[in-house]
């Protein structure tokens, strides 16, 4: 039993960077005048900044800390990079709009920050526990974020269907945390995997608590079956949470996911690779399908970012350092265009204009073309169509799956991407080919352009050249297996 | 084994052919503010610095050799080993050159009939250009896939904004269609890579040998992509839509350039890598190809919409090109090759013509016209050429295709060649009916007033109507430059081949 010590501290330090700017941000806040709240948001950016000086600092470390619980090794700050930069483009795009939503409260970005130290503690957990009380912490937050538009009635709906169905699903996730402490003897993802190892264990009881868990991390990645929660609470959160929400706790969820599945329970990958395999199926066809009908653009997106989720669960069933890397590679990808699709709807949402009808786009390339054009290209890049980096995202996938002899799982795949072609391209029409209803008067902002123009090169150059993101990946998982 | 000849020249001409549209586009994008005419002038730079500067690829070609000519390869995703390889042979220098003219051509077509967005326009149509070039001087596989698929979205943009009443469903149409296509073509590919030793390299994966259930497989995802952008029966139903929607340029380029992709891709692709499979499948193709002349000449013969009829044709005309691909031997290849230029020549000159009758009269309807001849004698005299060539009178290039491609069916395949000749009877009838209802008869008093054709639209014909004329009477030039790469594409078609007498070999 490795014994703590205060280098400990040392592992953990852009956690507590991160949490330290939130906890100041909450002190801070009270004495903020309310017109200068937004300084807040720059302050949580430059916590951001600084904890990413010191996570890339720690690059090519393999270390294991906390007793066991906690490791940092370049997956983590794979995910931890992915998280910032996820965590930095919400708290860009809210800060103007939070305003004009009139929920300016400083509350928000120490919130937007607790929730980005759990998903730190979800991609770094080496126990059940850990991972747990991460995800914990991520939620909480977010549950809070999802209703803080206190007198929207849609806002509170939200808040409530994701408290209520996200505590059931921890539930579900525990019970299997639980029944794994019971067939095993342990809650350490190695001690699991090396217990398994020996052949002496349960079957049945470890595939139950595989399935629990499945669902406990398919509630918050958004897959079907379990995605019930997240057209309503994509729809009525503040759109800004609802960008970071599709991006963030995604990439946690599938952090943890692949990390568990893939150092605790490789004996049982036969398994799993079926259960996960019909999520994915499920997901992109429902997903792709039920995008179609969709009239309210967030809902839409939500449907769209669950039949992401089943893409990216294309590659965890391929499986290996191809499959798995693809993932990683697909959500960072994802991260930039879901955002900057979201900070396009940000932007029509100013003085009576709501913004979250599809119709309400209608014209937009005649009225502002700029704005028409930054989401052609990431409606182009959702949908997978080169040059753009959702091309590129999505080619990795299909390679792994190829690779894994998952060929029907690969050609559902792209039959679906191209289905989603149709509602992708819809959002276009309407923007070029319809008549405008009226002048558009978009909330752009400092801090929104910079988000905008950030997400809007790395499509592109990742499209174009994706060589350095590819071997970022692959390199993060040298030696994880 | 074919092999790369690097580019000799002092500029590496096919990365300036193929990016200076992109970039010309860009200059527009940035610099262009309001004045709509700058965006005009700067595209129709770009669009003739494109051209000339793609001349060199034919005139210094060397004709000698079946080998990758003017080649420039560098890395460019190591990770996957993905290469930025581009270079031409005998079959895409034609092409290129083809795509670069049409595209100079579609600009000064545009110029008084784009009247909304010209800025826009102009972008969009550079931008298409530049993907058309890529497609056709990729040899990596990934980098052909990226440009296949982004020419998409310029396309799908002009057809959608600047095209007719129905244009959100052609368009949408058009994009779906090619990409539910090309979707399957894409797990061949990836396929093809590990099969053929983690290579994406054209011209690697085509000098090896694959199983053939793999082969069977890889064949037809990549034959579905192609026979819809072919297209080929039964895949056609986009391409009226898709043309009668689109506006003029859009129409030019769609049947000028993107129907060539297709047949491009049947020979860059599936004749050299999956030999095996196309002894199995030919018997199948050549069906759909007859069916698609027959069919396309006879749903042709009834349209009421000048561009509906013209797309019609251009399912028939493109079944023959598949006819003579899938022959097999010399004559039918070089024939299938040559009608794909005339094709593009050909059909790409009607609907110039039709487009500028439409902007006097804002209707294609046949019954709308009638005694045009007596009003625009020299517009008359000129769609005469064309309509003639496009159903093969000889001394026109139209005649030499056909008949070449007729020739090499009817030594391989003598049944599918008499059915296809009955298309080259069926297509006099519908061109030469149709040219009758335009030009003669009675003068609608409506059209009393209509002007003669300009000296700007005159530009836009005279130099295909050259063409129709060179190829009709003097194909050799043409023929000579694909003929050594038709060679070495028949060689590798035979080689695998347990019978060593084919058609080819037995001709010589």
């Amino acid at each position: 039993m490795p014994s703590l010590s205060a280098t400990d501290l040392f592992y953990i330090t852009p956690e507590a960077i991160v949490l330290f700017f939130a906890m100041s941000v909450l002190i801070m806040d009270i004495f903020t005048e309310k017109e200068n709240k937004r300084y807040l948001g720059y302050f949580s950016l430059v916590g951001l900044v600084v904890a990413s000086v010191y996570l890339w600092q720690m690059r090519g470390l393999n270390n294991v800390s906390f007793y066991g619980m906690f490791v940092l090794d370049n997956y983590a700050i794979y995910f931890k990079t992915l998280f910032f930069i996820a965590a930095a483009l919400a708290i860009l795009i809210s800060i103007n709009y939070i305003k004009i939503e009139d929920i300016n409260l400083g509350e928000y970005y120490s919130l937007v920050l607790f929730a980005t130290t759990g998903m730190m503690i979800m991609a770094s957990g080496a126990d059940l526990i850990s991972i747990y009380l991460g995800l914990e912490l991520m939620a909480m937050s977010l549950y809070i974020l999802a209703g803080f538009m206190r007198n929207r009635l849609k806002s509170n709906e939200a808040a409530l269907k994701y408290f209520l169905l996200g505590a059931f699903s921890s539930g579900i996730l525990l019970y299997g945390i639980s029944i794994m402490y019971g067939v095993t003897g342990t809650t350490n993802l190695r001690d699991i995997a090396a217990f398994i190892s020996t052949g002496q264990f349960s079957r049945p009881a470890l595939v139950l608590s595989m399935i629990l868990m499945t669902a406990g991390f398919g509630f918050k990645v958004a897959a079907v079956p379990f995605h019930m929660w997240t057209p309503d609470v994509y729809e009525g959160s503040p759109t800004s949470v609802t960008a970071f929400m599709s991006v963030g706790p995604k990439a946690a969820g599938f952090a943890a996911f692949l990390r568990v599945f893939n150092e605790a329970l490789p004996a049982i990958q036969p398994d799993w690779t079926v259960i996960i395999c019909a999520l994915a199926i499920m997901s992109m066809l429902i997903g792709n399908v039920v995008a179609i009908s969709q009239t309210n653009i967030k809902r839409m997106l939500a449907y769209s970012s669950i039949a992401h989720a089943g893409y990216a669960m294309v590659g965890f069933v391929a499986g290996g350092e191809q499959g798995i890397s693809s993932v990683m590679l697909y959500l960072f990808i994802y991260t930039f265009m879901n955002v900057g699709a979201f900070g396009v709807v940000i932007m029509l949402r100013k003085g009576g204009m709501v913004g979250e009808d599809i119709q309400d786009l209608a014209g937009l390339g005649k009225k502002n073309r700029l704005a028409a054009l930054l989401m052609l290209i990431f409606m182009f890049s959702l949908a997978g169509i080169p040059p753009t980096a959702g091309f590129i995202g999505k080619f990795y996938i299909f390679m792994a799956a190829l690779n894994s002899g998952f060929l029907w799982l690969a050609i559902i795949a792209v039959m679906m991407s191209a289905i989603s072609a149709y509602f992708y391209l819809r959002i276009i029409m309407v923007m070029y080919m319809s008549e405008p209803k009226g002048d558009f008067d978009l909330a752009t902002s400092p801090s929104m352009s910079l988000a905008m123009l950030a997400a809007v090169a790395a499509v592109l150059y990742i499209g174009m050249n994706p060589a350095g993101l590819i071997s970022f990946a692959r390199d993060s998982i040298v030696g994880m297996l | 084994m074919t092999e790369y000849i690097a580019n000799t020249l002092s500029y590496p001409i096919i990365t300036l052919t193929t990016f200076i549209p992109l970039f010309g586009a860009l200059g527009i994008l940035i610099h262009v503010r309001k004045n709509e005419n700058a965006a005009k002038w700067m595209a129709l730079a770009t669009s003739a610095v494109t051209f000339v500067i793609s001349l060199p690829l034919l005139l210094n070609f060397d004709t000698s050799t079946h080998n990758m000519q003017f080649v420039e390869s560098k890395p460019w995703i190591p990770a996957w080993n993905i290469n930025y390889t581009v270079g031409v042979d005998g079959i895409s220098a034609l092409l290129v050159v083809l795509t670069t003219l049409l595209s100079l051509i579609c600009v000064i077509s545009s110029w008084k009939a784009i009247t909304t967005k010209v800025k826009e326009y102009m972008i969009a149509l550079l931008l298409l250009e530049t993907g058309m070039l890529g497609v056709f001087v990729a040899l990596d596989l990934f980098m052909f896939y990226i440009f296949w698929e982004a020419m998409l979205i310029p396309m799908y943009l002009l057809i959608g904004i600047w095209g007719g009443p129905r244009k959100i469903y052609a368009a949408v149409k058009f994009f779906l269609y090619t990409l539910a296509g090309s979707v399957l073509m894409l797990l061949g590919i990836i396929a093809l890579y590990y099969q053929g030793g983690q290579t994406f390299e054209i011209v690697k994966l085509m000098g090896q040998s694959y199983p053939m259930q793999f082969q069977y497989w890889v064949f037809l995802a990549f034959f579905l992509a192609f026979a819809i952008k072919v297209p080929m029966f039964p895949f056609h139903t986009w391409l009226p839509d898709a043309h009668v929607e689109a506006p003029t340029a859009g129409s030019v380029i769609l049947a000028g350039v993107l129907l060539k992709m297709g047949t491009y891709g049947f020979l860059r692709f599936n004749l050299p890598m999956f030999p095996e499979a196309v002894r199995y499948f030919t018997p199948f193709i050549l069906v759909l190809s007859v069916v698609g002349i027959i069919y396309g000449a006879l749903v042709a013969m009834i349209q009421a919409d000048l561009k509906k009829l013209i797309a019609y044709s251009s399912v028939s005309h493109m079944g023959f090109v598949t006819l003579g691909i899938f022959a097999l031997n010399t004559q039918g290849l070089e024939g299938g090759i040559l009608q794909m230029l005339n094709h593009g020549v050909t059909t790409g000159a009607l609907f110039l013509c039709v487009g500028i009758i439409y902007e006097r009269t804002h209707t294609r309807m046949i019954a709308d016209f009638g005694g045009l001849a007596k009003r625009l004698p020299v517009y008359a005299a000129l769609f005469m050429i064309f309509t003639l060539s496009s159903l093969g009178l000889p001394g026109m290039n139209g005649f030499v295709g056909e008949f070449l491609i007729l020739l090499g069916a009817f030594t391989s395949q003598r049944v599918y060649a008499v059915i296809g000749t009955t298309g080259i009877i069926l297509g006099a009838a519908y061109m030469l009916w149709m040219y009758q209802r335009v030009m003669f008869m009675e003068l609608k008093p409506k059209n009393e007033g209509l002007m003669d054709i300009s000296w700007r639209e005159a530009i836009t014909l005279l130099p295909l109507a050259v063409l129709v004329f060179w190829i009709g009477i003097f194909p050799n030039p043409f023929l000579g430059i694909m003929h050594a790469t038709v060679q070495h594409l028949l060689e590798q078609v035979n080689a695998h081949s347990q019978m060593a007498a084919s058609a080819a070999t037995y001709l010589h």
